[in-house]
Parts: C-alpha cells; sequence; structure tokens
C-alpha cells in the first residue's frame, strides 16, 4: 500500500492499474448504480421547475409546459410569511450548534481516552461500542419522555443536546488518534516543556484535522435530515427544521382544508439539498486524504 | 409494513410513528383518569358570565389548527377585543396534530388553549380527560345553531367543543368523463357498481373511483350503509365489524374491490391529483367540503365536475359524515373562560363564520346553510350547477347514531395492517375487517377498557 505514496507519478500506480482490464459487467453494475443515485435528484431538479398544474399533467420525467424554477424559489422564501427562511436558519442552527458540539465533545473524549490512561478505559470502549449499534430512532421516545420530564420539549435544546452526543465520532477519533499522532511526538513535545493543552491545540489537532473533519462531516448530514427527532420533540412549527417543515407542507395536501403545494414541497426540497451537497464537496478532500492516512500507517 | 407499498414514503412514516407513539400517551392518560377528581372541581366553578369578563380582561391564547383561514379568523377577533391576543400554530394536519397534543398532554405542559380536533377523534380527548367540558359556561344554549349530526359528534356525555365545519358524504362526478363513455349519474351502489365495471371495460386505464384502503373513508361508508360498528358507554365498548350494516357496505364494496375496479391510489396522495386532473379517476364519495377544494386545487377540471346525492342501497336517501373537525378548549389552559370565549365567537358569531366560508369552508351552522345566499351559489366550476341544494340536502339526510371508538387515532392507524391487506391482495374485506377488529379488543383491553 505505500507505494501510492511515494511522489514519482510514473511508478505511482502497479501496472495492473495503469493498464486496467475492461470489464462490461463492472461497467454496467457502475451504471445501474450511477443511475440509482441520479435518477432520483434528477427527477426534483425537473419537477422543481413545474408549477402545481404542470405537476399533474405529463410525465415526471420530462420538463413541463412551463420553466417556473425561479417563481417557485420566491414563492417558497415567501409563503407563509417566510417560515421557510425561518426552518432554514433552525436546521442551520441545530447544525452549527448540535453537530459543532458533538465534533468538539468527539473530539476531546476521543483524543484524552486514547492518550491518557484513564481507569475504566476498556469497559467505557464496550459501551461506547455498544451505543453504535443501538440506532437514534430506537431512542427517540425514550429521549422524547426523559425530555418532556424536564419540560424542555418544544425547545432548540430538545433537538440540540441528543445531537451533541455521537458515539460512532467518538470512537473513529479514539482510532484515528491511536493511528496518527505518535507516542514519541508527544513526549518530544512534553520534554519542551509544552502544556497538555498545548500539544493538543497546536500538534495533535493538526494531526488529526482529517479525522475530525470527518466526524463532522457525519454529524452535520445527520443532524442536516434529522427528522424523526424533531418530529416528536417539537409542535411549534417556528422550532421545526427543514425536514419536519417540508413534511408538513406535503401534508397540507390532505383533509378537509387540503391546499396542496407540491410546487413548493418539491422547491424547498431542491433548496435543502443544495447547502448539505455543497458541505459535502467541499470538505470531501479532507476526508479522502484522511481515510487515506489512516492506511498508511503501521 | 405491507402498508408502505401503497403510500408515499413521506405518508408513511408519520403513520408508523403514530402506531408507535399512539400507546404511550393513553397509557399514561389512564393513569390520569383515575388522578383527575380535582380538576373536574375546579372546572364547575366557571359559569357562563365568566366569558365576557374574560374578554373584557384579555389575555394571551394559543389555538392550533391547519385550518386556513384560521389565522384571518383570529384578526378579525383581536380587531374586535383587542385586549386578547391569539396566536395561531399550525401544529401538523390531523393525525401529526393529534400527535403532538398526545405529547403536549402526557408531557403536562405545551398543549394550547384551544385546538382543532376531528370530530373521529373527539372522544379520544375528551375520555383521556385533556378537554375541558363546556357545559358550565352555558354552551348548551348555542345547540340550536348547528346541523344534528355534527352537534352529535361534541356532545359527547358533556360538550367537549364546538362544530367548525361539517362533511356530509355527497358524489362528485366528472361529467365530461360521464358522456363520453355515455355513463347514466348512479343513484344506487348496484347502479354505481355495473358503471365501474361498464367505465373500466371501455378504458382500462380509467376507473370510477379509487380506494386503497382509508380508515377515514370505509367508516363513513359503513354509516352510510347503516352500519354501528361501535357502542360507547363510558369505559364499556362494544366493537362489531360484521354488523348487518357494516356487513352490507363490505359485500359491496367488495364487487368492486375483488375484480380490479376501484384505482389502487391513496386518497391526497400526488397520484390521487393527478388522476382527479386527468380523469383517470372520474367520481369521489366525499365530504362535502370537497367542491371547494376541487375548484382551488384541480384547475384542469373546470367545467366538468357535477355534484349529486351519494348513491343508496334501497333508494331511500341516507349519508354520513365525512371528515369535519371542533375546536375544543384543553384542560391545560391557564385561562379556560377566556379560551371558552374565543371558541364561541369562532365558531358561532356570524363574523367568523364569515371569514370560514369565505375561504372555501362547508359550514356546521343551520343559518348559513339555509340562507338564500349560501343556497343560490352556482359555481362555474360545476358548470353553474346550484351546488349547495344537493349538499345541504345530504347535511339534513345524515344516518344518526353513529359514534366512534374512544381510541379511534390509533384504530384508523393499524388499519392498514389489517384491513389494508384486503386491499393489497384484492380479497374479501370481511377477513380484513374481523382482523382488525380482533386488533381494536386486545389494545382495547390492553388500554383499560372493557371490550365485547
Amino acid at each position: 500500500m505505500s507505494t501510492y505514496r511515494t511522489i514519482n507519478p510514473r511508478v505511482r500506480r502497479p501496472s495492473s492499474v495503469a493498464k486496467p482490464r475492461k470489464s462490461i459487467g463492472l461497467t454496467i453494475a457502475m451504471g445501474l448504480f450511477l443511475a440509482y443515485a441520479l435518477v432520483p435528484l434528477g427527477w426534483l431538479a425537473i419537477n422543481a421547475t413545474k408549477t402545481q398544474p404542470d405537476l399533474f399533467s405529463g410525465s415526471g420525467l420530462a420538463f413541463g409546459d412551463s420553466f417556473a424554477l425561479w417563481d417557485n424559489i420566491v414563492q417558497t422564501f415567501a409563503y407563509n410569511d417566510g417560515i421557510f427562511l425561518r426552518w432554514l436558519g433552525n436546521t442551520l442552527l441545530y447544525v452549527v450548534v448540535g453537530a459543532g458540539g458533538a465534533t468538539l465533545l468527539a473530539t476531546l473524549a476521543g483524543y484524552g481516552l486514547a492518550k491518557y490512561a484513564v481507569p475504566g478505559r476498556k469497559a467505557y470502549f464496550a459501551v461506547v461500542l455498544g451505543a453504535i449499534a443501538v440506532p437514534g430512532t430506537a431512542l427517540a421516545v425514550p429521549t422524547f419522555l426523559l425530555f418532556s420530564q424536564l419540560g424542555m420539549t418544544n425547545t432548540p435544546w430538545a433537538i440540540i443536546v441528543p445531537s451533541l452526543i455521537s458515539p460512532f465520532g467518538l470512537y473513529l477519533i479514539w482510532v484515528y488518534t491511536l493511528e496518527s499522532v505518535p507516542k514519541e511526538l508527544l513526549e518530544a513535545a512534553r520534554m519542551d516543556g509544552a502544556s497538555e493543552l498545548r500539544i493538543f491545540l497546536t500538534i495533535s489537532v493538526k494531526l488529526l484535522t482529517p479525522g475530525i473533519v470527518t466526524v463532522a462531516l457525519f454529524a452535520i448530514v445527520a443532524t442536516w435530515n434529522n427528522y424523526f427527532l424533531p418530529l416528536i420533540m417539537l409542535s411549534d412549527p417556528d422550532w421545526y427544521p427543514l425536514t419536519v417543515g417540508l413534511n408538513q407542507w406535503s401534508q397540507q395536501a390532505s383533509g378537509v382544508a387540503a391546499e396542496p403545494i407540491f410546487n413548493l414541497v418539491l422547491t424547498g426540497s431542491l433548496l435543502t439539498i443544495v447547502p448539505i451537497v455543497a458541505i459535502f464537496i467541499v470538505l470531501q478532500r479532507f476526508w479522502q486524504s484522511g481515510l487515506s492516512a489512516g492506511s498508511v500507517k503501521g | 409494513m405491507t402498508n408502505l407499498k401503497r403510500r408515499t414514503i413521506l405518508a408513511g412514516i408519520p403513520a408508523a410513528l403514530t402506531t408507535i407513539l399512539a400507546g404511550i400517551p393513553a397509557a399514561l392518560t389512564t393513569g390520569a383518569l383515575a388522578a383527575c377528581g380535582s380538576s373536574t372541581e375546579e372546572a364547575a366553578a366557571g359559569k357562563p358570565a365568566d366569558l365576557d369578563a374574560a374578554l373584557e380582561k384579555g389575555g394571551k391564547l394559543t389555538y392550533w389548527t391547519w385550518t386556513p383561514s384560521g389565522e384571518d379568523q383570529a384578526k378579525a377577533f383581536m380587531d374586535q377585543y383587542p385586549n386578547v391576543e391569539v396566536e395561531v400554530v399550525n401544529a401538523g394536519t390531523a393525525t401529526d396534530e393529534y400527535t403532538a397534543l398526545q405529547n403536549a398532554v402526557a408531557a403536562g405542559s405545551g398543549a394550547p388553549d384551544v385546538a382543532q380536533i376531528e370530530y373521529y377523534a373527539l372522544q379520544q380527548f375528551s375520555l383521556s380527560d385533556s378537554l375541558v367540558d363546556l357545559t358550565q359556561y352555558g354552551f348548551a344554549d348555542l345547540e340550536d345553531q348547528y346541523t344534528a349530526s355534527t352537534w352529535g359528534a361534541v356532545n359527547l356525555g358533556g360538550i367537549y367543543g364546538l362544530p367548525q365545519d361539517s362533511g356530509p358524504m355527497v358524489m362528485l362526478y366528472n361529467q365530461a368523463v360521464f358522456d363520453e363513455f355515455g355513463i347514466e349519474v348512479p343513484t344506487t351502489w348496484d347502479e354505481y357498481v355495473a358503471a365501474a365495471q361498464a367505465l373500466h371495460a371501455a378504458d382500462p386505464g380509467k376507473y370510477l373511483t379509487n380506494d386503497a384502503g382509508d380508515p377515514g373513508f370505509a367508516q363513513p361508508l359503513m354509516w352510510q350503509a347503516g352500519g354501528h360498528p361501535y357502542t360507547v358507554d363510558g369505559t364499556d365498548v362494544k366493537i362489531d365489524l360484521q354488523d348487518e350494516g357494516t356487513r352490507r357496505w363490505a359485500d359491496m364494496w367488495n364487487q368492486m374491490l375483488e375484480p380490479g375496479l376501484l384505482a389502487p391510489i391513496s386518497t391526497w396522495s400526488d397520484d390521487w391529483w393527478k388522476a382527479l386532473s386527468d380523469g383517470t379517476v372520474s367520481s369521489l364519495i366525499i365530504g362535502a367540503w370537497m367542491p371547494g377544494i376541487l375548484e382551488g386545487s384541480v384547475p384542469d377540471g373546470a367545467g366538468d365536475w357535477r355534484v349529486a346525492p351519494v348513491p343508496s342501497y334501497d333508494g331511500s336517501p341516507a349519508t354520513a359524515e365525512n371528515g369535519g373537525s371542533a375546536q375544543s378548549v384543553l384542560k391545560q389552559s391557564k385561562d379556560p373562560a377566556l379560551a371558552a370565549a374565543f371558541l364561541r365567537w369562532l365558531n358561532s358569531s356570524e363574523e367568523s363564520v364569515d371569514v370560514f366560508l369565505g375561504s372555501g369552508g362547508f359550514p356546521s351552522t343551520t343559518a348559513d346553510l339555509t340562507s338564500e345566499e349560501f343556497l343560490s351559489v352556482a359555481p362555474e366550476y360545476f358548470g353553474g350547477q346550484k351546488i349547495n341544494e344537493v349538499l345541504v340536502a345530504a347535511s339534513e339526510n345524515v344516518v344518526p347514531g353513529f359514534e366512534y371508538l374512544p381510541y379511534q387515532v390509533y384504530a384508523n392507524s393499524v388499519f392498514p395492517d389489517t384491513v389494508g391487506t384486503a386491499y393489497t391482495e384484492l380479497s374479501d374485506l370481511n377477513a380484513g375487517l374481523t382482523a382488525w377488529q380482533e386488533t381494536l379488543v386486545t389494545y382495547g383491553e390492553s388500554q383499560g377498557f372493557k371490550v365485547n
């Protein structure tokens, strides 16, 4: 594996990779996978350009008679006194405080557990591993009952506090620290008289950056897409994140006072995924280097 | 989770959620039933004169509703009573709101002062001691203002709400499609089934109507057929989903379902709206509130749709209530007299009902139903037909005496798992109804009811 890291591009790839065999089967499988991933996105992009009546006539995979994307965007932001913007702000709040906090806590705890002698470390390790196996959805109802006893339902804290805990992030930083922060380096720094905090901030954090970004990326995506927890925690639309808000718009198409606004649901969905796609594209290079850096050591 | 096939994913998630959550608050509130002795005492202290005093004094209220005119009604109220501030919150449509409401009741805080609750769900909330009995504020005097069927829906051994709207069932049909295929407007269910066969045979892409298994539709149809599947007396509950009337409906609907004459499209799904637009589905058996929605949201059907009474079994007119809501005052309200005063204004004052009617709602107040102005409306969308004459006639033909379960929200949430299989397999509805009954009996007993 270490050949990947050598600088000379001519010897960068083993010959079997430099002259790859063409595999029709694999190409078809890749194509199917690509279509599987892209068709729903394409459908969303196409249908976000249609007016409500246009959505009900003609094929879902072709453009309609009108091109109303801009109108839809304006309407989405204006509908119901601009509640969409409020939901966007809420989502950002939950992501910045919740996912940001989760990353911070996971980094501190993971690093600490990896580099310091903590009593009961093995038991802690087992608990964290076990916690990774429990899906958040299964905990949502008990969490709700707990928060309702604390009187914290229907507040932003009901979303932020549960988001702060990321056992997977902690585990990842823990393992990553063992791999990428050499003990010798820390010892050298200590010899030079650096405090533990300074060592952490100036040396370890830099070495851990790819791992931290990875954890942040996971936490951001999880918080951005969080649906079930806010759905049961919140009843005031002023605190909804985008996911729950869009569902409310979608549900508006049913019942005695039905007012379908599918065009706004679709445009809103499209607008909702734009930031998360952008974050992913910007941060993915850190992530890639993080994954490969983990593999060269050893 | 076979029902997921028939639903959009978005619609499936809240349904599954309600199933999970429905059990928790209900279990908690059974405890509340036993512990509520003191709250009834203090509630009984209210009197009619309190309402005007409360309006004078003023205060702040929270009102949960998904009615489109809710915001405008609240504004009109605040113009009239400047001391009162009403915050309108859309906490979700129907079951989404009930989940939030049950959560707030279970949590002991966070409930609004006034909330919109559909008639079928009202008993569930009144029996779990979440609602204020409005009798103490003299609401019994308001009875004359409402149709018999809507008053019956809020008068549950106490007045637990005030009717906002009503939904006597009628038949909407697409005249253009009927003309194209030479179909006469059916007046009996036998004719309706025959028309469905003729239409689907002439064009397999077209259906007379759709039904993918919807408890909010099936139960009004049982009601219309003379079924009384539920009898409730305090905590004694009797469930018989095979009584004469219910079987009558199931046997008739089997003739539609088993040969595949029902379009397998969920009502309210995006597919459904599309099917109404392009003529795939050419008639609806639905509440009287639907014409306004059709006109507002299916512009392609302009001029094509008409209204007729629901087909009957024996030639004599009979219908049922489909949908419709009341507003209720929650026990958690810090100022129940003010909340009741707002509610009285909301659903019985002319100023408020006018705003509601202006948004296309269908009233529950007899004065509005019988007014010359209302009856003479002849929308172009319905080819100039005086549709309200048909709708109001329906409101007078509602079969009396139908009751819902005290855990109807839960019951509806498990309908897809039991009766729903008959819809996916195109098999006998009676088998599905029997399975549903078993689930409901078991659940009721686990909640402390004496069932069957």
